[in-house]
């Protein structure tokens, strides 16, 4: 591997009044595509920027490859940033953007030439090489911040929401090509995005971020299937939480009680004490939805009875609403493999049965956003590397 | 019906006060530069190329250089001054009241600030005061009356000129761009020089020319704080006028420095429509690209 391995420890930084960063610690592997996910404001991008070097965090260090960078400017960092707005130069034509850097280091032009070449070939960009940034589109732009970067042969590459401003389509085609990029160099890539789905489906390893806190590291799949706390849980897809007591355990089956559903069974370990108040997650897929109660359910099937109060039908799938005669409600995904005359067969106000394994269910914390609890896991965390 | 067209109408009022205030006295003062002095001041209608041919004298000739040196000099400092100064503002979180403060000195009398000056740099004044106090000199130090003076205290009424063009061109630079050059291995004074001064250019220019040419025809800073090696063109024109009475020779002089400074704000204009043209070469260029991005 090429890249550097990059540790950031007990971060913290503020900006007058308002702290950005709440203590945060990360370990990033070599050659990983890690993704810093979170809603504006979450302090994604500022950590990004103390790790490229643009900001000087208060307190806590950033190393890459074992070595303290923390002191150091920018221009002294293995890292290369791809800004958000492109931050193309201007005045410069495409070439002059990408061999930036090599001409800062007074590269010899033939190797110069040779070196935009190919980097532009890696990004598809052959032939634009004369055109001025103004002339290109968005998409285009955005290949040239890449090879921009690239060209000074960083160790980590760090992307500030590279794709926010590309339209939809092109947003699906530039993320797959991002990904090849990264299988091609090699290199540790640091991406910051507030998409689910496109952390989802690129990255290695995902942190979730939310109120200058990390609330749960893992990859894509640790981060959906069992989220830690009901913030990952609500923001990472589409989810259903239910709120009740703990009222009676059976091995890992647990059930819980609650005014608006009655009763559910999750599987849970020591998270769920007896007579603790818990809340359980259930994503929507993984309900199934029909009109007859579903027959030889086992002993760890929940099954709910509710009325359909509104159909989404959005193509390859639809969503219903429904509502427990308890009065929770419920989201569910239903997808459609084959499609016959009679559909759809579920309707607004039909009554329906849901089901699903307890096994599919998970309890989650109250994500906690508090100084005191940043403290604590910063110094977990650290204990833990100790 | 027909909208009728008053716009020559709307104009005519502002037409008239140029043609009465700028055309004809400039008009005038051309044609006294093709006349002949008169006896007792004034200038005789008869045709001539005297005045013209007394440019060439190497006591005009001499002011001349000294005249451009002084105003290169004092644009350079202007310039030198105003960056830093623009960038700051830019860069400041309470714009509006850095830029009032920038403003606050037109609210006095140029004459007034030219006085201010006096009683500064005076044998008497307040920075002599202030040097003999800490016991720095015991004899007055002649700050005035010479051509540093004229250069200070030109820097200090043009620089705001020089100010506001390039805090406007400064504010509107993505300062991205210089995070990017740092980034990409800049240092801090590589990243201004190679990122920052391209794309502010035209700000430079402006602010260049709106100090250089009302430097360049300076009249009463050099009368007031300069001495006898401080004389420039302005002050000739003034002497031919109200002390030799050598109009002709006067209005010539006017012609040439009005014909300097018009060529230079020429050549700007140009040199901004070039631009203006490329930009918008390149925006036409955009849709093509724009269409061509549909198959990527």
């Amino acid at each position: 591997m090429i890249g550097s391995d990059v540790a950031v420890m007990a971060l913290r930084k503020s900006f007058g009044s308002f702290e950005a960063l709440k203590g945060v610690s990360l370990e990033i592997k070599k050659g990983e595509f890690f993704s810093l996910l979170g809603p504006s404001g979450c302090g994604k991008t500022t950590l990004l920027r103390s790790i490229a070097g643009f900001e000087e965090p208060d307190s806590g260090t950033v190393s890459i490859d074992g070595r303290d960078v923390s002191g150091l400017p920018p221009d002294k960092r293995r890292c290369n940033t791809v800004f958000q707005n492109y931050a193309l130069f201007p005045h410069l034509t495409v070439f002059e953007n990408v061999a930036f850097s090599l001409r800062l280091r007074h590269v010899p032009n033939r190797v110069v030439k040779d070196m935009v070449r190919q980097h532009l070939a890696l990004v598809q960009l052959e032939g634009q090489a004369e055109k001025k940034p103004s002339q290109l589109s968005g998409g285009q732009k955005q290949r040239v911040a890449i090879a921009r970067a690239l060209i000074n042969e960083p160790s980590v590459l760090l992307l500030d929401e590279p794709l926010s401003a590309l339209d939809a389509k092109l947003r699906q085609h530039m993320l797959l090509e991002l990904d090849a990029i990264h299988d091609k160099v090699g290199i540790t890539f640091i991406y910051v995005t507030h998409d689910q789905a496109e952390a989802l489906s690129v990255s290695d390893r995902i942190a979730v971020m939310e109120a200058g806190q990390v609330l749960q590291v893992g990859t894509p799949q640790d981060i959906y299937e069992n989220p830690k706390s009901d913030f990952v849980a609500r923001f990472i897809g589409d989810t259903n939480l239910f709120e009740g007591r703990v009222a009676s355990k059976n091995g890992q089956i647990t059930s819980v009680e609650g005014r608006d559903f009655g009763s559910l069974l999750v599987e849970a370990n020591g998270e769920a004490p007896l007579g603790a108040t818990v809340k359980v997650a259930v994503r929507p897929e993984k309900i199934r939805i029909g009109r007859e109660r579903p027959e030889g359910a086992g002993p760890e099937i929940n099954i709910l009875r509710g009325i359909v109060e509104e159909p989404i039908y959005s193509g390859f799938q639809t969503k219903y609403i429904v509502r427990t005669k308890e009065g929770a409600s419920i989201t569910v995904f239903r997808q459609h493999p084959q499609w016959s005359e009679g559909d759809p067969d579920i309707r607004w106000k039909d009554e329906v049965y849901l089901s699903w394994s307890a096994r599919d269910a998970v309890v989650v914390e109250n994500a906690v956003f508090s100084e005191q609890h940043s403290a604590e896991s910063a110094a977990a965390s650290a204990a833990g590397k100790a | 019906m027909r909208q009728r067209n008053y716009g020559p109408l709307y104009a005519a009022p502002q037409t008239a006060w140029l043609l009465l205030f700028f055309a004809a006295p400039l008009s005038i003062i051309v044609a006294y530069s093709f006349m002949q002095k008169d006896l007792y001041g004034g200038a005789k209608a008869v045709f001539s190329l005297e005045a013209y041919k007394s440019l060439a004298n190497p006591a005009i000739l001499k002011v001349a250089f000294r005249t451009l040196w002084v105003s290169l000099a004092a644009t350079a400092v202007t310039l030198l001054l105003a960056l830093p100064c623009g960038y700051s503002i830019a860069r400041s979180r309470n714009q509006p009241m850095r830029l009032f403060l920038i403003i606050v000195p037109f609210w006095t009398n140029f004459l007034v600030r030219c006085y201010a000056w006096i009683s500064i740099l005076g044998n008497e004044g307040f920075l002599n005061d202030f040097l003999r106090w800490i016991g720095l000199t015991k004899e007055p130090v002649q700050f005035l009356y010479n051509q540093w003076a004229v250069i200070l205290v030109l820097v200090y009424m043009y620089l705001p000129y020089a100010i506001l063009p390039l805090f406007s061109t400064i504010d509107k630079f993505d300062f991205t761009l210089l995070e990017a050059a740092r980034d990409l291995g800049a240092s801090k004074f590589r990243a201004i020089k190679l990122v920052l001064m391209p794309n502010i250019r035209s700000g430079i220019i402006t602010a260049v020319l709106f100090t250089f040419i009302p430097i360049f025809g300076a009249y009463a800073v050099p009368l007031l704080v300069g001495g006898k090696d401080s004389y420039m063109l302005g002050n000739i024109i003034a002497d031919q006028v109200t002390k030799t009475k050598n109009w002709p020779l006067a209005a010539s002089i006017s012609v040439t420095v009005t014909l300097i400074t018009a060529i230079a704000a020429m050549v700007y204009l140009a040199s901004e429509k070039r631009a203006e043209a490329a930009a918008e070469k390149e925006a036409a260029s955009i849709d093509n690209s724009e269409n061509a991005g549909g198959s990527l």
